[in-house]
């Protein structure tokens, strides 16, 4: 496989032909913000968090979607770039009910952190207060819609890893919901597994173990990394 | 020597967290007390919110018409305003109600979740709930922003020493919840 060289944030960088520029960055040590990038999982460019500039191009383009290039020149954290990071941040943040102080995740949401990262001290938009349900018809598992960010996690590791498929989105715009099965409870799933790995991958506290109270929740990935090495490999390594 | 900056804190509707917080100060409410006067709190027994405060704190969210009365002249006699805390920065537990609504909230409290089995009439009495709770910011400006619930003490004494240095404190690493 032929390497290819570029510039990301004023540092010469290799990679793969065929990388990504998030993955590249990452390599490198230049950690682009994302919220819907999952290592292991397929890519979506569904939070646009990752949004990067190139020169040459007038439209900002989605690093984990977008494959490098020879003598390419990435702009990964322009103050344009925060500022549309922070503007994202806070969309999400008014769109559903996202009360850190009472989440099972509080104190280790991938969301919070970003704000915290972005210097999102508040939210300039008007809080839109959705009423929105809360599915605890798992026997181990609940689905919290107020602080799900449609990510899209669990849909690709229920599907590409764990081969069930049983979570779906629904619905457009902002009645868009991730479902089990046809919109069935999650309990009454006949495609689930109850392996937990969307609880697992799940950014925010949309899916959490039952039992756990607030910031009581951890999320371990680890799992992933092993079966996609497995996978790719033939190695039962992590 | 010039007089000390004027310090105000005050309560609307929170928990009371965030001043338990303020208090985490412990020995520092005493470097605190050199660095600023603190006119008026909570803590403090001073029945009127005084003209000329140079910095105030708000916790809590407006929750209620008397609230909303105190924001707009807490406001009109301070320079710096700061939202202090998740309920006065985003509503927090306090606006969990705007999911369903005065009515239904109250209802559920006393109808269906009291012996009493109705919403008494407290007019005049206590002040009237508003049919929304409103973040600081949707009613008045506000300058500065120190979310968390609550705000750690370090984070307090470091927002608020970094204020009355007359420096802007920076908005990076504020967390929303712990």
């Amino acid at each position: 496989m032929s390497v290819r060289t570029l510039e990301v944030d004023g540092k010469m960088i290799t990679a793969l032909e065929g990388q990504t520029i998030f993955s590249a960055a990452w390599d490198s040590g230049i950690h682009i913000p994302r919220l819907c990038h999952l290592g292991g999982l397929s890519d979506v460019g569904a939070c646009r968090l990752c949004l990067v500039e190139i020169e040459g191009q007038k439209r900002l383009q989605p690093s984990c979607m977008t494959k490098v290039a020879e003598d390419m020149v990435v702009r990964t954290n322009t103050p344009a770039l925060r500022a549309h990071r922070r503007l994202i941040v806070e969309l999400l943040l008014a769109e559903r009910n996202h009360v850190c102080s009472v989440c099972v995740l509080n104190g280790a949401c991938e969301l919070q952190d970003l704000a915290a990262q972005l210097g999102v001290d508040h939210v300039r938009l008007r809080p839109q207060y959705p009423k929105l349900e809360v599915d605890l018809s798992h026997d181990r598992f609940g689905l919290d819609h107020n602080r799900c960010i449609l990510c899209t996690r669990c849909v690709r590791v229920c599907d590409e890893v764990e081969g069930a498929h049983t979570w779906d989105v629904a619905g457009r715009g902002k009645n868009s919901r991730v479902i089990t099965d046809l919109g069935e409870p999650w309990g009454e799933s006949a495609s689930c597994t109850s392996c937990g790995k969307c609880v697992q991958v799940c950014p925010t506290g949309a899916l959490f173990s039952k039992g756990k109270t607030v910031a009581d929740m951890r999320k371990d990935r680890g799992f992933l990394r092993y079966i996609v090495t497995a996978r790719e490999k033939k190695l039962w390594i992590a | 020597m010039p007089a000390k900056p004027k310090l105000a804190t005050v309560w609307l509707g929170g928990c009371s967290g965030c001043h338990m917080s303020f208090l985490d100060l412990d020995e520092r409410l005493i470097e605190l007390a050199a660095l600023a006067d603190v006119c008026y709190s909570p803590i403090a027994d001073v029945k009127h919110f005084p003209e000329g405060v140079d910095i105030t704190l708000v916790e809590g969210a407006v929750a209620n018409t008397d609230h909303l009365r105190d924001i707009r002249t807490i406001r009109g006699r301070t320079k710096i305003l700061v939202a202090f805390g998740d309920c006065a920065v985003t509503g927090n537990v306090t606006a969990l109600r705007n999911l369903y609504g005065l009515d239904e909230v109250l209802h559920r409290a006393y109808n269906e979740l009291s012996i009493t089995g109705t919403t008494p009439s407290l007019e005049g009495i206590v002040p009237r709930l508003l049919d929304r709770v409103l973040r600081v910011q949707d009613v008045v400006a506000v300058d500065h922003f120190l979310p968390g619930c609550p705000p750690s003490a370090e984070a307090i004494y470091e927002f608020v020493a970094t204020l009355l240095g007359g420096e802007t404190p920076s908005r990076e690493g504020r967390r929303f919840g712990a």
